[in-house]
């Protein structure tokens, strides 16, 4: 052991200290290369749905089409906007850039999480988890990081000092700020099922097919944070923010050269960090798919390593569908878009995750589950009943004083 | 390592308040501002509020100062503000009396109450922090939902009618109704 103190604490050894920053090393490198072949699948994916051939000119399949993007962009010139405002148009990308790295810090990644194992792993004699850290605040911090998130583009769109950029960065942030509710509300249903918002904790309560998340809180939540997080990753059918057709290129059109190639980046890091929290939280993260205590086991793997090819499988059928949504959604209209957010999904978010606490509350107190449910639901029929009259009269009026606005 | 981090939130906190008091563009003391938030919220995580430290930037930082620029970029108000004009008669004047007051109630709170925060600690009920890892959120739940729950949804209330007050205020009047 090294004589020097690495956090100058005391009793913080070098070892765990080492860890740590293998960790953030490897989790800087996948992050990075795991983008790089996502937007390589996207082309080439997207482009087998257009019966188109894609990308194939840069390495096997085109698979180093992006490195050949990115060395590109690094040589072309840098561009500054007269009339922006230099630091904040400088600051802008980083924003952007670093939320979306930051919440992959709390996904775990692979270890061991089945009969009753909590997913710790031994390295070099220190136990530790196969992720960066594991706040007890788990999932709070991916909210909190997301949240981050909007800046980086509303300050982009701001700071170019230019119309298109403007009206591209006012949508994003009003659509951003509306769905991060539905994001939260739908996010509370699962907390309320696992009993803990750690991410490591949330996984160890999804030890069998039933349990995993996506089947114990109703299929409601993952359709709900499904579409609140295509919202909040601006992708299409919700990419208003830079509807190309009306906006030129949206928040981004004055940036050139790195600085896009930041925010570029960002967007499908994004992408893949939110596939990897979804499959964290309602898909049981790196477990196996096991069905009344029989596992699905991948032989000659072990057990820790096959939670990292388990996540990877997993992930991957995300992000296919969020190609696959590209591929084949229109794009909303604003106001069907906010009527989604605001009409649709917060209340169906709050009303199930009412539903789920009276039946969490019924099991506790030893109250018959279905006469609670049924008082639930009634409940929740005179609420729905009520906004659609407030809907109604709302819209007469809008209809009546249309003129005036 | 404490010392550090404390001078270091403390030293972020300053410059974002300078900042947001001094810097005549609109957006660049919005940015201050949340600069202030994120010292409160690293003050803390030292502090072992976790909970606390997420939701300060969740709602202040995420949601609240958003608004803000949300509002300053839709209004067009980003240019610099013209200090001459002052709104109200002797606003400033009364504005330093009243920060000078403050101040003064501030020290004499923190110079009386020195010796009750580090010796006797009454006010804080440690008994159930660090049992086990959610603790933290477990006695905060059980505070604002068991024992203070009146309060909490009073507060609630309050926006509610906050919130309807502002529609009715903002909304135009048709001439001949209402």
């Amino acid at each position: 052991m090294l004589a020097l103190d690495p956090m100058l604490d005391g009793g913080v050894l070098w070892t765990p200290f080492l860890i740590v920053v293998l960790k953030v090393l490897v989790i800087f490198v996948v992050g990075l290369v795991a983008t790089m072949l996502m937007v390589w699948f996207e082309r080439k994916v997207i482009a087998g749905m257009q019966n188109r051939i894609g990308p194939n000119k840069a390495g096997p399949f085109g698979i180093l089409q992006t490195l050949a993007d990115g060395i590109k962009l690094f040589f072309k010139e840098d561009l500054l906007p007269r009339r922006s405002d230099r630091f904040v148009f400088a600051l802008a990308p980083f924003l952007s850039f670093v939320p979306a790295f930051l919440s992959f810090a709390i996904i775990p990644l692979g270890g061991d999480f089945r009969d009753g194992n909590n997913g710790i792993v031994t390295w070099f004699g220190v136990q530790t988890r196969v992720q960066l850290a594991d706040p007890h605040i788990g999932v709070l911090f991916a909210l909190a990081v997301s949240s981050i998130a909007v800046y980086g583009i509303m300050l982009a769109g701001w700071s170019s000092g230019s119309k298109y950029p403007l009206l591209g960065s006012v949508r994003a942030s009003a659509q951003m700020v509306s769905y991060e509710a539905a994001l939260g509300l739908s996010l509370a249903s699962v907390i309320l099922v696992s009993g803990t918002m750690s991410t490591s904790g949330i996984v160890s309560a999804q030890s069998s097919l039933t349990d995993w998340h996506v089947v114990a809180t109703g299929v409601v939540p993952f359709i709900i944070f499904m579409i609140a997080a295509t919202a909040e990753l601006n992708r299409p059918p919700f990419d208003l923010v830079e509807a190309e057709q009306e906006l030129v290129g949206g928040f981004n059109t004055e940036y050139s050269s790195i600085r896009f190639a930041l925010f570029y980046l960002a967007e499908f890091m994004n992408t893949v960090t939110m596939s990897a929290m979804i499959v964290t939280l309602f898909f049981g993260g790196p477990q196996p798919i096991s069905i009344n205590g029989v596992t699905l086991d991948i032989p000659f793997i072990p057990n820790g390593l096959e939670g990292t090819v388990w996540l990877l499988a997993k992930v991957s059928v995300f992000l296919y569908i969020y190609v696959w949504f590209r591929a084949s959604l229109p794009r909303l209209r604003y106001d069907q878009l906010m009527d989604l957010g605001w009409k649709l999904l917060i209340p169906a978010s709050l009303g199930w995750f009412i539903l789920l606490a009276a039946q969490r509350l019924a099991r506790n107190e030893g109250w018959n589950i279905f006469v609670t449910t049924a008082g639930a639901v009634v409940v929740l029929g005179a609420c729905y009943a009520l906004m659609q009259a407030a809907f109604a009269v709302s819209g007469k009026t809008r209809e009546r004083e249309g003129a005036q606005f | 390592m404490q010392l550090i981090v404390f001078v270091l939130a403390s030293a972020m906190m300053l410059v974002g308040a300078l900042g947001v008091v001094t810097r005549r563009n609109p957006v660049h003391a919005a940015l201050s501002l949340v600069l202030t938030l994120f010292g409160v919220a690293v003050h803390f995580v030292a502090l072992e509020a976790y909970f606390l430290a997420a939701v300060q930037i969740i709602v202040y930082a995420g949601a609240i100062v958003v608004l803000f620029l949300f509002v300053i970029m839709l209004l067009g108000v980003d240019k610099a503000e013209d200090l001459q004009t002052e709104p109200l008669i002797a606003q400033r004047w009364l504005a330093g009396v009243a920060g000078l007051g403050l101040l003064g109630l501030l020290v004499i709170a923190v110079s009386r109450g020195s010796e009750l925060l580090t010796t006797r600690a009454e006010g804080l009920d440690t008994s159930v922090a660090g049992a086990t890892g959610d603790a933290n959120i477990q006695q905060l739940a059980r505070s604002v939902f068991g024992d203070y729950v009146v309060a909490f949804e009073l507060t609630s209330v309050l926006l509610v009618v906050a919130v309807v007050g502002t529609v009715m205020l903002a909304r135009r009047r048709v001439p001949g109704e209402m």
